[in-house]
């Protein structure tokens, strides 16, 4: 069966810092599903969260990072296996939380990409990008889920 | 996105970005740019005026990239960055890796 990008957006239930609705993804693990999926939370939280340059570029760039994260080093591009993508939003508040099915990793050793050793490196600057655009980022215990926060008062 | 590609009679190939640079188009451009540097090509410009924005893969490629070209004597710029592209390149640093033009008229006379 070919794997399709599926969403849902609902009121959220449990309602709480201004978190008022809830948009749920399944994103499979294929990276050309990656701008879709992104474009698709993006065109919702256009229409309700306060700042719209957050949403044009720091809510874009950072959820392709975590997306492409989630694919290549999580899922290991695994057709089998499939990306979550909840997202809570409101007018002040945006929380993306992004998790894969693989075993997680361990987030608090990375290097810095901007050291001049690391700047000719290709890779290595995805979570650096993350932690750069948004306000918070949360993980949990495994490492296999992130949560990023954005907020404007 | 699409990548128009086009040369410059003075030889530079001008590699314009409209849409996003990102895990899921970055090999195409990738490809582009080598197939040109395989046929002889060594003065390169990507044009980004057209774009929104670049994930860290999409600047992988462009790092990669400008190593190959330098390694064979030639040169990669980058010209018409908006303010959120600018910001992406100063935060990585990678502003220092790269001849960044404000505009590809004012790119193609830096070479």
């Amino acid at each position: 069966m070919r794997p399709v990008l599926w969403a849902d957006v609902r009121a959220f239930e449990q309602a709480a810092e201004g978190l008022e609705a809830e948009l749920r993804l399944r994103v499979p693990s294929d990276v050309a599903f990656v701008e879709e999926a992104v474009e698709l939370v993006a065109r919702h939280l256009e229409a309700s969260f306060i700042d719209r340059k957050l949403v044009r570029f720091n809510l874009r760039v950072a959820l392709t990072e975590a997306l492409a994260n989630a694919i290549y080093y999580g899922n290991a591009q695994d057709e089998t296996k499939g990306v979550a993508v909840r997202v809570l939003f409101g007018r002040h508040a945006v929380h993306l939380e992004v998790t894969d099915e693989g075993g997680g990793f361990d987030y608090r050793f990375l290097p810095d990409p901007t050291l001049p050793e690391a700047r000719t490196l290709p890779t290595g600057r995805g979570l650096f990008l993350i932690r750069n655009l948004v306000d918070e980022v949360r993980f949990n215990s495994t490492g296999n889920s992130i949560c990023m926060i954005l907020r404007r008062d | 996105m699409t990548f128009s590609v086009r040369k410059e009679s003075n030889g530079v190939v001008v590699v314009a970005v409209d849409g996003q640079l990102i895990v899921g188009n970055r090999q195409e451009l990738k490809q582009r740019i080598l197939d040109a540097l395989e046929a002889g090509d060594r003065k390169f410009l990507v044009d980004f005026s057209r774009t929104g924005y670049i994930d860290s893969s999409g600047l992988g490629v462009l790092v990669s990239l400008s190593k190959k070209i330098r390694d064979q004597g030639g040169d990669l710029r980058l010209a018409g960055l908006n303010e959120d592209l600018k910001t992406l390149f100063e935060l990585t640093k990678l502003d220092t890796l790269f001849g960044i033009s404000d505009s590809p008229d004012e790119a193609l006379t830096a070479f």
